[in-house]
């Protein structure tokens, strides 16, 4: 008897530590909407399509730092023609907002905060700064 | 892991010297996390002085890696059987030293999560890339040799045929680990006292000066500490290798003073000044400069006078001070003197601060620990090895193995201290144990 | 809609096609290797130089508009711990930058002089032959001995390699000693080294080096020191120069017009 206690005792344990983000979620009334992301107003398209973007804009934005910075090629085609300088903060982040568009996702999606803000800046945030 | 539960187990001293070197090493933990969170502002280099401790004590360390070929080379090549109880000693020091090599390499970096960037993007005009191809190499041959020769001497079987061709390109690999570090400095245009050709040749007389004095001091300890003598001509025989070594290093440095001081180019004697003559500025370096040759110089003493180096308690002495005097002038002076004056004529003072010297204590204390546990293990594989001579016959003949080391046991009664009293084995074992309280 | 890289490379490689007939690929094609076996014309290789007309520069003693602009520009911290310092541009005095040359009996005055310094853009330089990871190189289209904050681990062989003092290492988190901050160029993280890059972000853009262009007395020449019609060239075919620590043999492109 004492050993069935042990095991489903255990068993119990176990489900309720696997399942604890779900009620954690719960308790907190963590919501599955994804966050209402700040898209850009001047702009109706990104420099690729928006499916590649939500999976491979890192991938994106390592290619273009490695041929930009080492390859010292600047320029950009996008799939529809358009040409983009390849710069963090002079393309990507005039459209979009670090607060209200990466941190939004990052967070909804537990990504942690990626390396790229130890150097580069988001430009709205000095305008706000300086006079 | 192989053998490791032997290092599980022990006296109260061992348990209690185990315990406090993983307490320190904690510390140091916590310390570097500091370091790591404020960066290398924390420590006492500077724009002008970009290296310093730590690639100090990884010099040296080189040093006492490559230093096992003092004990592999005459044990192997020349079949001079004195060193048989020594080489397993020096070969997991290499193993040790190394490691803490590459500690101290991982600390210095500014970006140590990106290290990998070495071998992704490997740069083979970079010395830095070859030194990491010699020291990560030696590292895995002195691995493989030290756990292959544990595992034969448990067996008591002679060592695998095919590792021999391993331990013989260990000996030309320990001279090259310690070459490559040279050319680390020689290689360097603007840097004039580092920028001489003797800069190798002068690492391995300096190594095979201080490793062999460590390992000279290690085995008298061992011997007081467990009764593991490694015997009286192994360490004579060491102490000659130190004594010529530091001839030969000695000999180096006045080299490298003549040509500076009667050529009396200043980018060459600036160096000399700077660390033992102090006539240009009275920089940090000068105190441990001159403490340095000043030690350097009584150990040759000592060690040039064939009575006190056979007696072993100066011997010990002499040992202690060529490993201080080697370790002041190559883990401290030599690559800070090399940053003094900076290209635009700069003296900078560079002092280690306290976290600086927490973390560094704390990759020795690794070393120590790594040094423990290997000699632990070793001395209970050699323990057991002897333990049949005076089982019963019941225990013997319950493992096939015992067999030929209860032969070999007693037909090699060279160290009397090692022979078991117990009445079984385990008895030995305890014995062998207890003789840590001591 | 999911896309592979290589699929991802090939429609934008259409489309590139498509619109720009080749031209801008084959242009990339050209920038992204040494001439090959393949008939296309050999170009000539640029060498980014700079000359300091110090008597130019000595008219304002204590003038720092070319470290102004530098700092600025590329987001250099103001540390007050001489020892943690960034500097790209910075004054060193005459005799302190030509230590190697007699400058004994100068006129106090002019011995202590402050001149403008700089990464020399070596010819052969120390700092890339011994960079463990490729983080810094030499451009091979114009010389420029460039950095690569994201690949550097931080090992500060290159530091201990440059006989020119150039590099700096960031001891420290730099941000909070930046006074203002430019959102056009990234700044630096601790444990990275940094050093002057010749604005090569200008030059992409057809502008001169920021120090360049805001020296009051126009006492910084830049051009081409491999094309012999440059104005460059023609000082230095005019005028004696010197050059730091020439008998390195690390050939530096910052030429010191006395």
């Amino acid at each position: 008897m004492r050993e069935k206690l042990w095991i489903y005792g255990g068993l119990l344990l176990f489900l309720v530590g696997v399942t604890f983000p779900v009620w954690r979620d719960a308790i907190t009334h963590a919501t599955t909407q994804p966050p209402a992301l700040e898209m850009p107003a001047n702009q109706k398209q990104c420099v690729a399509p928006t499916d590649y973007m939500l999976t491979s804009h890192m991938k994106l934005l390592m290619d273009w730092r490695t041929s930009a910075v080492r390859d010292n090629n600047w320029k950009y085609t996008s799939f529809n023609g358009k040409v983009y300088q390849k710069r963090f903060s002079g393309t990507c982040l005039q459209c979009h907002s670090k607060a209200k568009f990466c941190d939004r996702c990052h967070t909804y999606v537990g990504a942690r905060t990626p390396y790229c803000w130890n150097c580069h800046v988001d430009p709205a945030l000095v305008k706000g700064a300086t006079p | 892991m192989f053998l490791f539960e032997k290092a599980l187990v022990g006296s109260r001293r061992y348990k209690i010297w185990v315990g406090a070197l993983l307490a320190y090493i904690t510390l140091a933990f916590v310390v570097y996390l500091y370091q790591l969170n404020q960066g290398l502002g924390i420590t006492g280099m500077s724009r002008n002085v970009s290296w310093g401790l730590y690639i100090g004590q990884f010099t040296f360390l080189v040093g006492v890696a490559a230093s096992a070929v003092m004990v592999v080379l005459p044990y192997y090549l020349h079949n001079r059987k004195e060193f048989g109880r020594m080489t397993i000693l020096g070969e997991s020091l290499a193993v040790a030293a190394v490691t803490m090599c590459l500690m101290f390499i991982m600390i210095d970096m500014g970006k140590p999560m990106r290290a990998l960037n070495v071998l992704l993007y490997p740069q083979f005009h970079s010395i830095m890339f070859w030194d990491m191809v010699s020291l990560g190499g030696y590292l895995i041959l002195n691995a493989v040799i030290t756990v292959n020769a544990l595992h034969a001497e448990q067996q008591d079987l002679p060592l695998p045929r095919w590792l021999m061709p391993i331990i013989l390109l260990s000996i030309p690999w320990a001279i090259s680990i310690h070459t490559v570090t040279g050319f680390l400095y020689a290689g360097l245009p603007g840097r004039l006292s580092w920028r001489t050709a003797i800069m190798a040749p002068r690492f391995l007389a300096s190594a095979f000066a201080a490793g062999p004095a460590l390992l000279i001091l290690l085995s008298l300890l061992l011997r007081k500490l467990t009764r593991y003598d490694v015997g009286k001509r192994a360490i004579n025989g060491l102490a000659v290798i130190v004594t010529y070594a530091m001839v030969i290093n000695t000999f180096f440095i006045l080299m490298e003073f003549f040509t500076a001081m009667y050529s009396r180019v200043p980018g060459l004697t600036e160096d000399f000044q700077d660390i033992y003559l102090g006539q240009l500025v009275h920089t940090s370096l000068l105190p441990w400069g001159r403490t340095s040759l000043v030690l350097m110089a009584a150990a040759l003493i000592m060690l040039l006078i064939p009575k006190i180096r056979r007696n072993e308690r100066t011997l010990a002495i002499a040992c202690g001070l060529v490993f201080l005097s080697l370790w002041i002038d190559k883990g401290f002076c030599m690559v800070v003197g090399g940053f003094i004056p900076s290209p635009l004529g700069t003296i900078t003072r560079y002092v280690p601060t306290l976290p600086e010297i927490a973390i560094t204590v704390g990759v020795w204390a690794v070393g120590a620990l790594m040094i423990t546990v290997f000699y632990k293990i070793a001395l209970a594989v050699n323990a057991g090895e002897e333990e049949p001579a005076h089982a019963p016959i019941a225990e013997v003949a319950h493992s096939v193995t015992a067999i030929g080391s209860a032969a070999q046991a007693s037909s090699t009664s060279l160290h009397p201290g090692l022979m078991p009293s117990g009445p079984d084995g385990r008895g030995a074992a305890g014995k062998d144990e207890q003789s840590w309280h001591r | 809609m999911k896309m592979t890289r290589k699929e991802f490379l090939k429609l934008t490689g259409a489309g590139l096609v498509l619109v720009f007939g080749g031209q801008e690929l084959a242009a990339l094609d050209r920038m992204a290797q040494a001439p090959g076996p393949n008939g296309a014309k050999p170009q000539r290789r640029k060498q980014w130089a700079m000359i300091v007309d110090t008597r130019k520069c000595a008219k304002d003693r204590g003038c720092t508009s070319c470290m102004e602009a530098c700092d600025w520009a590329h987001n250099i911290p103001d540390i007050p711990d001489n020892a943690h310092q960034i500097k790209w541009v910075w004054n060193e005095p005459v005799d302190k930058v030509f230590n190697d040359y007699d400058v004994r009996y100068m006129e106090e005055s002019q011995r202590t002089e402050p001149i403008p310094v700089m990464c020399n853009h070596c010819d052969s330089p120390p700092c890339v032959r011994v960079c463990p990871t490729g983080a810094t190189w030499k451009r091979p289209e114009d010389g420029i001995v460039m950095m690569d904050w994201h690949r550097c681990i931080g090992c500060r062989y290159c530091m201990a390699a440059c006989p020119y003092g150039a590099r700096s290492f960031n001891w420290v988190d730099p941000r909070p000693y930046i006074k203002k901050l430019n959102p056009d160029f990234p700044t630096r993280t601790k444990g990275v080294v940094e050093k002057c890059c010749f604005c090569d972000e200008r030059l992409a853009v057809g502008k001169a080096p920021a120090c360049v262009e805001a020296c009051p007395e126009k006492a910084m020449m830049f051009g081409d020191v491999n094309d012999p019609k440059s104005e460059i060239r023609e000082v230095l075919a005019k005028n004696y120069v010197l050059r730091r620590r020439p008998e390195l043999g690390t050939g530096p492109n910052i030429y010191y017009l006395i």
